[in-house]
C-alpha cells in the first residue's frame, strides 16, 4: 500500500520533471523586438528599416525627445548632443568665426571654439561615433537588400526595384558619412558590408584612398539613384550625389594633394542643370515650413515637432542662439548658448539681409567667450515659424522641438562651388557664369535688389570665401572652407577666442584634423592616432 | 492549582478528540520529572513520547513533571526538548526521573545549505546564520534590515527612510563592476529574482519579518558554488518559521512606533535670504521677495505613527504540524502623505507520512500592499524653495490654493521653469500602488523504505506577483495645470511576474564505520523560469481623457529568462575530524548564445577539526578549533539584458519617426549585440579558523578571502563601425577583492538570573580593478565613469585599473589664502591652460575599507536590554546638497528667488560655473558610528489567570550617528548624497503575548 503511494508520487514527480525539462528550452526570444528575418520579409519592412538608416541622421534615439539612445551615454552623457547634425555642426561651426558657446559644463562642447580639443573630447567622439552608427546601419541594410536576400525572401518585380533604389540610397548615405570622416578625421577605420557584425578589427584607410572610395561609390550609385527631383522628400536622388561629388572635388587638394576643379565644375553643372532654382526669399530658407523649398533644396534632413523629436538638430539651432526670445524663435525660449564673433558680423554690410543677427541685448564684441551670453551677436537665421509668421503646423504644445529642416545640399552652395572652381582654374566653366551665379545669390540676399551685385574684378577666391560665410553661415561648412583657404589654424585670419585668446591666435596645424577618439584606439589596436595628438 | 486543573480538564477532552488512537491503547501510565543536568532545576516543555510515536507525546509542566499513558507494548520513552540532547529510557516502572544535558547549541545547530542541510560542526565553507534571537529589534519594515551589522562581510545599507524602501546589500564587496552586485535570495527553497515589482519599494518587503526564523549567508565559493551562475555575490537563504507540532500555541505581538526626522538640511533662513537678495539682487529679484518666514522642511515632514501587528498560531494536528500567521502593518512615512499598508499571511504545514519516510513541507506566503507614494521631489524642493514665500496663496484657490511662482506671459500663468511649492507637490494628487505577491513551495522529502540512507527530494515553488497602481495628479495642481483644457494625469501601470522553480535531487548519507568514514552525496536537477509581463498604457488627463500621441508602440512586453541546472555535492568525513566537500554545478542560461549557454562551476573545500585531535582533546579551555580552506568558482549572469547575445530590431516610437514624402515612418533599428558573451566568473579562495574557548563562552571565526573576478561583464567600446552600438556588453576585465572577516561572541556572564552576551564583527575589504581592456594595460584607456552628480552633466567616479571601483574622479580644488575654495579654480594637472577631463585625479573611494558591527544584550531575571552599533571607516561621500544648493544663484535665480545650502555662507560661491560641482571640495569623510537600536524589555510573566505570558519592550532606533560628514546622513550607498529621504529616529513600543 505504502509502496503504491510512493510509486504514484515518484511517477508524478518524474512526469513533471520530464515535461518541464523538455518543453522549456533555453532558446527564448524577445516579445517585441524582432529578428532580421521578420523585419525584412516584406517590402514594407525594408522601408521601415530604411527610415532608420535615414533617421540615424535626424534623430538621437528610438524614442521621441529622449530615450533609447543610438549613441550610448558612455560616449555622450547627454543624448541631446548625439544626433548627426549637432555633432557635425559643433565641429564645423563652433570651431570657427561663425559661433562660440557660452557654457562649459561636462556636456558642453568644451574647447571647440578655443581649438583645444584632445582625443578624449566628448564632442569629437560624439561626431565620430554618430558617423559610424549610420555607416553600420547602411552596411546592414546593404547586406539585407542584396539580390540574394530579395530572391530568397520572394520579393520581386516593382517591390524589388524599389528596394534596389533604397540600397543605392544607403550606399549614398554611407559615402556621405565617409566624406564627413575624411574631412574631419582624415584616416579613419574602414568598414563595409563585407565586415560582419561583432567581428574583427577594422583597418585604417589613408585619406587619399578614402577619397577614391567615396568618389567611386558616388559615381557607382548615381545610375541607381532616382533622377533629380523625382524622389520622395527626405530621400536622396542623383543630384545629391552630384552635389557631394562637387563638394569633394572642390576640396580634393586638401584630401589627396591633387586638385580636381574641373571635375568639380562638371558635377556642379549636372546639379545646376537638374532643374533647381534659387528660392525667392533668403529669409524663408530656414523656417518651419522650409520643406516647401524644394526649388532650391537638393537634400535636407527633415525635422518635425511631433514626429521627429530630439534635442539636437535644428532644435539646437533655434533654441541655442543667445537672447532670442520665444516670440522670435517660435520655440519656448533661448538656451543662451550660441553667439557669433564680431569678425563674422563684419563680413556683412547693412543692406545684406543674409546677416540675420539678433542684436537686442547683445554686444557686438565677444569680449568674453564663457559664461557671458550677451557678448557677441546672436542669430535668428533658424526660426520655428512658418513663412506667414504662424506657428509650425506640427509644433509640440510645449514648444520644445523644431520643425525646421536642415538642407545638407542646396543650390546656393553649388553656385559658390562652381564660382570657386572656375576662379581656381577648373575648366568647363567660365567667369561670366560664375559672376552670374554669385550675383543671383547677392541679389536675393539684398532683398531682390541688385545694389549688392559685384563686378568680375571683385570676384576673387578670397571674395568667395567671404561670400560663402555670408550665404552659408551656420550651414555646417565653415571649417572645411577655412581649411581649404589655409586660414583655419594659421595667423592669416584670426577671430575672437581662436586658440583661446580674446583677439585670436594661430594654433598648431594638427588642429586641421580631429584626433581619433581614445575610446576607439582602445577598442581597435589597428588604429594609429593622427599626427600631433 | 485550580487553573491547572481547569486547564487539564479542558485539554483532556480536546486530546481525546484529536487522538482517538489513545482511547484504544489499554496500557500503562507513567509519571515522573525532568530536570536540567547542569543544576537540577525542573525543565518545562520537554516532550515525552513512546519511541517511534513522537506524535503521541506529553509535555512536562513548569515543575518538570509529566504523566503519560502508553500502550502495553511500549518499552522505551524518548525525552526531547529544543536545546537539549534527547535521551531514551527503558520503561522499568511507573515513575521515571531523568535529567537532560544542554547541547552544545552552536555546534549541533543544523544549518540550511543549498539543496540540503548540514550540521554546523561539519561545515567547510564560510556560512553565517543569524536567528531570531540575534535580529535587529524595533519597527522593521523590510526583512534584510534584521541582519544589518550582524554578519561579518555583509553590508546592509537602507536606501532611504521611506517605509518599505529596500537596501543595498553587499557580501564581501560585491564581485562585479557593471552587472549585478546583489546577492541571491532563496526563501524556503524559492530563489528570488532581483527585479522590482511596480508599485512596491522592494521585493523583500513582501516577506513579513515576523515570519522569518533565520538568515543563512553563504559567503565563499565552497558554500555558494552549488548555486552556480547566481552565486558570485553570495547567497542569503531565508527560512521561515514552521510549526513544531505539539499543543496549540498562539502568539500575538504588536509594535507601535513614532518616527521623526532627526535634523533638517542646513539651509538659509528667511532673514538670510532677504539680506542676500537685498544686497546682491537686481531690482526685479528684490521685488520677488515675500514677507513670510516658512521653514519648508518643517512643512513637509511630520511625526509619523506606525503599527505592526502579528498573530501566529502553531501546533500540530495528528501528523500535521502547522503554523499560520497573519500580519497587518500600517506605516506612515515621515514625509507627509507617505503611507504603506500591508496585510500578509503565511501558512506552513509540514506533515510526515509512511512512518516518517515521507516528509512534506508546504509553505505559502502572501501579501497585499497599498502604498501611497509621496512625491519625493518635495524633499529637494523644500531645500531650494524661497523661505520668504508663504505656503498658501491667500488670494487664489488656483493650484489647489498653494503659493506658486507666476509668470503672466505664459498660457498657464505659471512660471514654467520655477520650482514648485513643496507642500503643493505632496498634495497634488495620489500616487497609489497596490501590489500583491505570493511565494510558496511544496517540498517532498522521501526516505527510501528499502534504503533509508537515500532520500529523494522534490521541491516545486512559485513566486507570483502583480504590481499595479495609478498615478493621479489633479488638474488644478501646479504640476498638472494646463491652460484652458484638460490637465493633470491619471496614468495606470501594471506588471505581472510568474516565476517558477522546480528542483529534484537525491541525497545519500552513509556512515562507513568500518573505515571511520561518512559520506554524504547529493545530485540533482533544477529548473528556474522568470517570466514577467509589463503592460504599456497611454497617458491620460486627470479626467481620464487620453493625451494624443501617447499610445504605446506595443501593448506589453514579456521578458523571460530561464536557468537549467545540474548539481552535485559530496561530503566525505574521516574520523569525524577531516572533512572534504566538493560541489559542482552545470548551469544553462537563456541569456547567452548557443555556444555559451552552459557553464561549469566547481568547488572544493577541506576542514580539519583540530579540537578533536588527541593533543587538544583534553585541553578543556579550548572547546572548539577548526581550520577551513576552500576554493571554488562561481558565476554571474544577473544584471544583464535578456537578449544581449541576439541580433534583433527595435521599432522606434511615433515621436522618433522619419519623413519620406509626407508620411512619417517608424524605423527599425538593429540593436547592438555580442554573440559571444558568457557569464562572468569569480574564483574565491577562503581560509578560516573557527574557534571556541571556555565551554564556547568565547567563540567566533576569522576568515581570509581572495576573490578574483574575471571575464567581467562590462560594457566596453566596440571598434567603431563593427556593431550597432558603440558600447557592447562583453567579457573583458578583471577585478579582485581581498579581505578579512573576524567575528567573536562572548558570554561574559552566564548565571541563572543574569546572562550577558556580546558579539562583535569586523570586515576589511580591498577592491582593486586589475584590467578593463582587451589588451591589458592599454594607455589609451583611462577607465569608465559612473554615477551622475545632480546639477551638472558629470560623473562622480572613475573605474580604472589599479584603483578600487567607485573611486572619486574630480578636479582638485584650489584654495585662497583665507583657506576658502576659489570658485572655478582647479589644479591644471597637465598645465595646458585648460581645465578638462585630463585634469581630474583619482582620489578617495566610496566603499568603506572597514566596517564593524557590535551587539550586546543582557538578561536579568525578567529584564532584558541590549543595543546594536554599526561603524564604517574609509568611505567618502560626495555632498551633492552642498555642491548643487550651496551657490548664490540658488538664491538669486534667473526668474525667481530661492534658497541655498548654508554651505554658501562658507564658500560664497556664485554659481557661475557648473564645473565647480566637479570639485573635490565637496568630497567628505563618510566614516561613521551609528547606534542602530537600543532597547529594554520586561517579561511580565503569566497573566490572564496563567493562560498567557506577556512581554513588553521599548526600543529606540537610529539612536545616534557620530561622523565628520557634514550632510544629513553619511550612510549613502551610492557615494553621492542627493536629497535622500531622511532616515527617521523611531521610538517603538512592543508587546508580545503568548498563549
Amino acid at each position: 500500500m505504502k509502496h503504491t503511494h510512493f510509486k504514484i508520487l515518484t511517477a508524478a514527480a518524474m512526469a513533471i520533471l520530464a515535461t518541464t525539462a523538455c518543453t522549456k528550452k533555453l532558446d527564448l526570444s524577445p516579445t517585441n523586438d524582432i529578428t532580421a528575418a521578420i523585419v525584412y520579409n516584406n517590402p514594407a519592412g525594408y522601408k521601415q528599416a530604411l527610415a532608420k538608416v535615414y533617421g540615424a541622421m535626424a534623430l538621437t534615439g528610438n524614442t521621441g525627445g529622449v530615450g533609447s539612445a543610438d549613441i550610448p551615454s558612455q560616449i555622450l552623457s547627454d543624448e541631446g548632443n548625439s544626433d548627426f547634425l549637432r555633432g557635425f555642426w559643433y565641429l564645423q561651426t563652433l570651431s570657427t568665426d561663425e559661433a562660440g558657446w557660452t557654457y562649459h559644463g561636462n556636456t558642453d562642447p568644451l574647447g571647440i571654439h578655443q581649438m583645444s580639443w584632445s582625443s578624449i573630447n566628448q564632442t569629437v567622439a560624439g561626431a565620430y561615433y554618430r558617423s559610424y552608427f549610420q555607416i553600420a546601419l547602411c552596411n546592414d541594410f546593404i547586406r539585407e537588400a542584396s539580390d540574394g536576400n530579395l530572391g530568397s525572401r520572394g520579393i520581386t518585380g516593382a517591390s524589388a526595384d524599389s528596394i534596389r533604389k533604397y540600397k543605392a540610397e544607403a550606399r549614398y548615405l554611407r559615402a556621405f558619412q565617409y566624406w564627413v570622416l575624411m574631412d574631419m578625421f582624415a584616416n579613419p577605420p574602414m568598414v563595409t558590408e563585407a565586415t560582419p557584425i561583432a567581428s574583427g578589427l577594422p583597418k585604417q584607410i589613408a585619406r587619399k584612398d578614402l577619397f577614391t572610395y567615396v568618389e567611386s561609390e558616388l559615381l557607382a550609385v548615381q545610375a541607381d539613384l532616382l533622377p533629380a527631383k523625382t524622389n520622395e522628400y527626405g530621400r536622396v536622388d542623383q543630384a545629391a550625389a552630384w552635389a557631394l561629388l562637387a563638394r569633394i572635388y572642390l576640396n580634393a587638394g586638401i584630401y589627396t594633394g591633387t586638385t580636381r576643379y574641373t571635375d568639380c565644375i562638371t558635377y556642379c553643372n549636372k546639379a545646376i542643370n537638374a532643374g533647381y532654382t534659387l528660392h525667392s526669399k533668403y529669409a524663408e530658407l530656414m523656417l518651419a515650413d522650409n520643406n516647401l523649398n524644394t526649388d532650391e533644396f537638393i537634400f535636407a534632413i527633415p525635422y518635425d515637432g511631433t514626429h521627429t523629436q530630439n534635442w539636437g538638430g535644428t532644435t539646437t539651432l533655434v533654441h541655442g542662439p543667445a537672447g532670442v526670445p520665444a516670440s522670435v524663435s517660435g520655440l519656448s525660449g533661448s538656451w543662451g548658448c550660441i553667439r557669433v564673433t564680431q569678425q563674422l558680423v563684419g563680413l556683412f554690410d547693412a543692406n545684406d539681409m543674409r546677416g540675420q543677427f539678433y542684436t537686442s541685448g547683445q554686444n557686438l564684441i565677444m569680449a568674453n567667450l564663457l559664461d557671458v551670453s550677451t557678448d557677441g551677436y546672436s542669430s535668428s537665421k533658424f526660426r520655428n515659424v512658418t513663412r506667414s509668421g504662424g506657428p509650425a503646423p506640427n509644433k509640440d504644445p510645449a514648444g520644445n522641438w523644431s520643425d525646421v529642416d536642415f538642407p545638407l545640399f542646396r543650390l546656393g552652395e553649388v553656385y559658390l562651388n562652381y564660382a570657386e572652381a572656375v576662379l581656381r582654374g577648373g575648366t568647363g566653366g567660365d567667369v561670366a557664369t560664375a559672376l552670374g551665379y554669385v550675383n543671383k545669390l547677392r541679389t536675393r540676399g539684398y532683398n531682390n535688389s541688385t545694389s549688392g551685385n559685384i563686378t568680375s574684378s571683385a570676384l576673387t577666391t578670397d571674395f568667395i570665401l567671404d561670400e560663402r560665410a555670408r550665404e552659408l553661415f551656420w550651414e555646417g561648412l565653415r571649417r572645411t572652407d577655412l581649411i581649404r583657404y589655409n586660414k583655419f589654424t594659421t595667423a592669416a585670419y584670426l577671430w575672437a577666442w581662436k586658440g583661446g585668446v580674446v583677439n585670436g591666435t594661430a594654433v598648431d596645424s594638427k588642429y586641421n584634423i580631429f584626433p581619433i577618439p581614445s575610446t576607439d584606439l582602445t577598442a581597435n589596436p589597428n588604429l594609429v592616432q593622427n599626427p600631433g595628438y | 492549582m485550580i487553573t491547572k486543573r481547569l486547564l487539564t480538564g479542558m485539554l483532556i477532552p480536546f486530546m481525546l478528540l484529536l487522538f482517538p488512537a489513545i482511547l484504544f491503547s489499554q496500557g500503562k501510565t507513567i509519571s515522573g520529572k525532568v530536570t536540567d543536568a547542569k543544576d537540577g532545576s525542573p525543565l518545562s516543555g520537554v516532550t515525552v513520547a513512546p519511541k517511534g510515536f513522537s506524535n503521541r507525546g506529553a509535555v512536562t509542566g513548569t515543575d518538570g513533571s509529566f504523566k503519560i499513558s502508553v500502550g502495553a507494548d511500549v518499552s522505551t520513552l524518548v525525552f526531547s526538548s529544543i536545546g537539549f540532547d534527547a535521551k531514551e529510557t527503558a520503561i522499568t516502572g511507573n515513575t521515571i526521573s531523568i535529567s537532560l544535558s544542554a547541547v552544545n547549541l552552536a555546534l549541533n545547530e543544523v544549518v540550511v545549505v543549498g539543496y540540503g542541510t548540514a550540521k554546523k560542526k561539519d561545515l567547510t565553507g564560510a556560512i553565517t546564520t543569524v536567528g531570531t534571537k540575534d535580529f535587529q529589534k524595533g519597527n522593521i519594515t523590510t526583512p534584510e534590515q534584521l541582519i544589518a551589522g550582524k554578519v561579518a562581510g555583509v553590508s546592509v545599507i537602507s536606501n532611504s527612510g521611506q517605509p518599505g524602501a529596500g537596501s543595498t546589500i553587499r557580501i564581501r564587496g560585491g564581485s562585479s563592476l557593471t552587472a549585478s552586485n546583489d546577492p541571491l535570495f532563496v526563501i524556503d527553497g524559492v530563489p528570488l529574482d532581483n527585479a522590482a515589482i511596480s508599485g512596491a519599494g522592494n521585493p523583500l518587503s513582501f516577506i513579513n519579518a515576523n515570519d522569518i526564523e533565520s538568515f543563512t549567508v553563504l559567503k565563499d565559493a565552497s558554500a555558494a558554488a552549488i548555486y552556480g551562475t547566481r552565486a558570485s555575490n553570495g547567497v542569503i537563504i531565508i527560512t521561515t518559521k514552521k510549526g513544531k507540532g505539539g499543543k496549540l500555541k498562539v502568539s500575538f505581538n504588536s509594535v507601535n512606533s513614532l518616527s521623526s526626522v532627526i535634523k533638517n538640511v542646513d539651509v538659509l533662513s528667511a532673514g538670510q535670504v532677504s539680506t542676500i537678495v537685498n544686497t546682491n539682487g537686481t531690482a526685479a529679484q528684490k521685488a520677488m521677495l515675500g514677507t513670510a518666514n516658512t521653514n519648508w522642511q518643517d512643512q513637509i515632514y511630520r511625526t509619523a505613527f506606525a503599527t505592526d501587528n502579528n498573530i501566529s498560531i502553531s501546533g500540530g494536528i495528528k501528523n500535521l504540524p502547522y503554523r499560520i500567521s497573519i500580519g497587518y502593518q500600517n506605516i506612515d512615512g515621515v514625509l507627509k502623505t507617505d503611507n504603506l499598508e500591508k496585510e500578509s499571511a503565511a501558512i506552513a504545514i509540514n506533515p510526515t507520512f509512511f512512518d516518517n519516510h515521507l516528509k512534506v513541507d508546504i509553505n505559502l506566503k502572501g501579501s497585499m500592499e497599498t502604498a501611497r507614494f509621496a512625491n519625493q521631489g518635495a524633499i529637494g524642493a523644500a531645500i531650494s524653495f524661497d523661505p520668504t514665500q508663504p505656503v498658501y496663496n491667500p488670494k487664489s484657490n488656483r493650484f489647489n490654493g498653494y503659493y506658486e511662482w507666476l509668470d503672466p506671459t505664459t498660457p498657464t500663468g505659471l512660471n514654467t521653469v520655477a520650482g514648485k511649492n513643496p507642500v503643493g507637490l505632496l498634495n497634488a494628487g495620489l500616487n497609489k500602488g497596490t501590489p500583491e505577491r505570493s511565494i510558496g513551495n511544496i517540498q517532498l522529502d522521501y526516505k527510501f523504505h528499502f534504503l533509508p540512507e537515500l532520500h529523494a527530494v522534490l521541491n516545486m515553488g512559485y513566486d507570483v506577483a502583480t504590481g499595479k497602481g495609478t498615478n493621479y495628479v489633479n488638474d488644478s495642481a501646479a504640476t498638472g495645470y494646463v491652460a484652458g483644457g484638460l490637465g493633470g494625469s491619471n496614468n495606470h501601470y501594471k506588471q505581472t511576474q510568474t516565476n517558477t522553480v522546480f528542483d529534484f535531487y537525491l541525497n545519500y548519507v552513509k556512515d562507513l564505520t568500518s573505515v571511520k568514514s561518512r559520506v554524504d552525496v547529493t545530485a540533482g536537477y533544477s529548473y528556474n523560469d522568470y517570466l514577467y509581463k509589463y503592460y504599456n498604457y497611454a497617458s491620460y488627463t486627470a479626467a481620464g481623457v487620453k493625451y494624443p500621441g501617447t499610445d504605446p508602440t506595443y501593448p506589453f512586453d514579456k521578458p523571460e529568462h530561464t536557468l537549467l541546472s545540474y548539481f552535485g555535492r559530496a561530503v566525505y568525513s574521516f574520523e569525524d575530524k577531516y572533512l572534504l566537500t566538493g560541489t559542482i554545478r552545470r548551469d544553462g542560461s537563456s541569456r547567452f548564445g548557443p555556444d555559451h549557454k552552459w557553464g561549469l562551476f566547481p568547488s572544493l573545500a577541506f576542514a580539519w577539526k583540530i579540537k578533536d585531535e588527541p593533543f587538544l582533546k583534553n585541553i578543556s579551555a579550548v572547546s572548539d578549533l577548526k581550520l577551513r580552506a576552500g576554493y571554488g568558482i562561481t558565476g554571474q549572469q544577473d544584471g544583464i539584458a535578456n537578449f544581449a547575445y541576439l541580433a534583433s530590431y527595435n521599432l522606434s516610437n511615433v515621436g522618433a519617426a522619419y519623413q519620406f514624402g509626407s508620411t512619417y515612418y517608424q524605423g527599425y533599428r538593429p540593436s547592438g549585440y555580442n554573440p559571444n558573451i558568457k557569464w562572468e566568473q569569480t574564483a574565491t579562495t577562503n581560509i578560516a579558523l573557527d574557534y571556541g574557548f571556555l565551554n564556547n563562552r568565547i567563540s567566533g571565526s576569522i576568515d581570509f578571502y581572495y576573490k578574483k573576478t574575471s571575464d567581467l561583464l562590462n560594457s566596453i567600446p566596440a571598434p567603431a563601425g563593427t556593431n550597432f552600438s558603440a558600447y557592447i556588453l562583453s567579457n573583458v576585465g578583471d577585478m579582485n577583492n581581498k579581505g578579512v572577516e573576524f567575528s567573536i561572541n562572548v558570554e561574559p556572564v552566564r548565571t541563572k538570573d543574569f546572562t550577558w552576551d556580546v558579539s562583535f564583527n569586523a570586515t576589511y575589504n580591498k577592491n582593486t580593478i586589475t584590467n578593463l581592456t582587451v589588451l591589458p594595460d592599454d594607455p589609451n584607456y583611462i577607465g569608465f565613469p559612473s554615477t551622475n552628480i545632480n546639477g551638472v552633466q558629470g560623473f562622480a567616479f572613475l573605474n580604472a585599473v589599479g584603483t578600487p571601483k567607485s573611486t572619486f574622479y574630480l578636479y582638485k580644488q584650489v584654495y585662497g589664502k583665507d583657506g576658502k575654495p576659489i570658485e572655478g579654480l582647479f589644479d591644471d594637472k597637465n598645465r595646458d591652460g585648460i581645465i578638462n577631463e585630463n585634469d581630474k585625479y583619482k582620489g578617495k573611494q566610496a566603499d568603506p575599507k572597514t566596517f564593524f558591527g557590535f551587539s550586546t544584550s543582557a538578561n536579568y531575571k525578567r529584564w532584558n536590554a541590549g543595543f546594536v552599533l554599526r561603524a564604517s571607516f574609509g568611505n567618502y561621500v560626495y555632498n551633492n546638497i552642498y555642491s548643487n544648493n550651496g551657490r548664490l544663484n540658488q538664491v538669486l535665480g534667473s526668474t525667481t528667488t530661492g534658497n541655498a545650502s548654508a554651505n554658501y555662507l562658507e564658500t560664497g560661491f556664485k554659481g557661475t560655473t557648473d564645473q565647480e560641482l566637479l570639485s573635490d571640495y565637496y568630497l567628505q569623510n563618510g566614516s561613521f558610528l551609528r547606534m542602530d537600536n537600543a532597547g529594554v524589555g520586561f517579561n511580565f510573566g503569566k497573566i490572564f489567570k496563567n493562560t498567557a505570558n506577556l512581554r513588553g519592550s521599548i526600543t529606540a532606533q537610529n539612536v545616534f550617528v557620530i561622523t565628520k560628514y557634514k550632510g544629513l546622513d553619511p550612510e549613502v550607498s551610492s557615494g553621492v548624497d542627493n536629497t535622500i529621504y531622511p532616515r527617521p529616529r523611531i521610538l517603538a513600543l512592543g508587546i508580545n503575548l503568548d498563549f
